[in-house]
């Protein structure tokens, strides 16, 4: 049965290690705060100019001046900063930032990504995602593997205009757990329930497939 | 001490003409200059070029002056949030000018800090790239980017005194403390003008040098874009 979006949060949450500092996307990536082990020492860094984001606040104890980069209400947990957007996006160029985790429109098996523009119908802008995926080390991608018309969005290259060139490592769908690979995508973890021969039929890029494929641990 | 306080938010924008390039602080509509946003809708200027990471929603920020067509151009990160921003983009009437929100900020503070250009690695090979020169550094290819040039910033701080010093307060920082001092003319609306003498030189965030003219807001809405909340169990 293909995944739902906490359940990709739960399964890209095994990747998040002890002592990282961590920027999470808007969307499903938001989610995986809600599931990262509790006892291992992680921060949440946002762009617009925090570390140690905390849970949502309270009702009542909403603070205008306090969000993240979606523009939600949040918290600080003891031991936070704020930062202002240059001093922010220094530290992602310089590397200081763990671990990326970022939605997507479309992947391909070069590590280039898109998730900004569709051109002549949506254009919402880059936001910090041209910026953190050109300089993040890691980055893991959290999308549906297919669109609603029921398209792979998992491709041989990129249709959409680019966000970054060769820079994903791996992604995690509702079907499967990929690694980028300089070979292309590597099926490495399958969705429960969900077949082989099924993530293959979902994806237009080849896939490097090398012995069983173990379902995904969501415990 | 040298005097920067003005009376109030017209005192605080005079200069300000159809066809120039302003900055404006803020992330979504956290930090934002309102008091100074809601006065450009008065003094009816038009054809402005904004530098902004976003462009507000429909009804506030600058939202507000794209509803009456007073921008020409905008230079932003993000736009999701704003239906009447996309529309006129997309129709053609608004020139936008999409830029890395991490490249968005350095070319403020770069402007701030007397530097003409910078490399970086944001945009390479993405339509961002085209027209700009790359280089590589350490193995990794970069592309250069410009200082902006402005006629005005106006910034909003929690704190100021009549030297001009700021202190913003949580992620109300954002694009303000990077945009002081990035124009010929940078404008500082606070929320409270404290006496000089009262904010700890250890605890200001932008130093008065920075800032021309100061005021105090006459009123801040503060407006939450997202409020998002837990229950208590």
């Amino acid at each position: 049965m293909a995944l739902d979006k906490n359940d990709i949060a739960k399964r890209i949450a095994k990747e998040v290690k002890d002592k990282y500092y961590v920027n999470l996307g808007i969307g499903i990536p938001t989610l995986v705060a809600n599931y990262v082990r509790e006892d291992i020492s992680v921060e949440f860094q946002s762009e617009n100019g925090v570390l140690g984001m905390g849970p949502f606040p309270f009702e009542g104890e909403e603070d205008a001046d306090v969000i993240n980069a979606g523009k939600q209400t949040i918290t600080t947990l003891p031991g936070a900063s704020f930062f202002d957007s240059a001093f922010s996006f220094g530290m992602i160029r310089s590397q200081k930032v763990d671990l990326t985790i970022l939605g997507a429109m479309e992947v391909a098996e070069n590590g280039d990504i898109a998730n900004w523009k569709i051109p002549g119908k949506m254009v919402k802008g880059m936001g910090g995602a041209m910026d953190l995926v050109a300089s993040a080390e890691n980055i893991i991608v959290a999308m549906m593997h297919v669109n609603k018309a029921g398209e792979s969005k998992i491709l041989k290259r990129c249709t959409l205009p680019l966000t970054g060139v060769g820079c994903v490592k791996k992604v995690v769908t509702e079907l499967a757990v990929l690694e980028i690979t300089p070979k292309g995508f590597k099926l490495l973890e399958r969705a429960p329930g969900v077949s082989v021969e099924h993530i293959i039929a979902s994806t237009e890029a080849d896939l490097i497939i090398e012995g069983d494929i173990p379902e995904m641990n969501l415990n | 001490m040298i005097n920067k306080k003005v009376n109030n938010v017209q005192e605080a924008l005079q200069g300000i003409e159809s066809s120039m390039t302003i900055m404006l602080g803020g992330f979504g509509l956290s930090g934002i200059p309102e008091n100074s946003i809601a006065e450009l809708v008065q003094l009816n200027v038009t054809d402005l070029t904004c530098i902004s990471n976003n462009a507000g929603v429909d009804d506030f920020g600058l939202g507000l002056l794209l509803q009456k067509k007073q921008i020409k151009k905008m230079i932003s990160s993000y736009v999701g949030e704003n239906a009447e921003f996309e529309r006129q983009m997309l129709s053609g009437e608004l020139d936008v000018e999409l830029t890395p929100q991490g490249t968005l900020a350095e070319k403020c503070r770069a402007a701030q800090a007397g530097i003409p250009a910078f490399f970086t690695p944001a945009g390479y090979g993405t339509e961002v790239a085209e027209g700009k020169e790359a280089r590589e550094f350490n193995g990794k290819m970069h592309i250069m980017e410009e200082a902006y040039k402005a006629d005005f910033s106006i910034v909003k701080a929690w704190k100021g005194d009549a030297a001009g010093n700021l202190i913003f307060k949580g992620t109300a920082r954002n694009f303000n403390a990077c945009m002081a001092g990035a124009a010929k003319i940078t404008i500082a609306e606070v929320e409270e003008l404290v006496p000089v003498g009262a904010l700890d030189p250890n605890q200001i965030h932008i130093p008065g040098i920075m800032v021309q003219r100061i005021f105090q807001g006459e009123k801040f809405e503060k407006r939450i874009e997202q409020r998002t909340v837990r229950q208590k169990a």
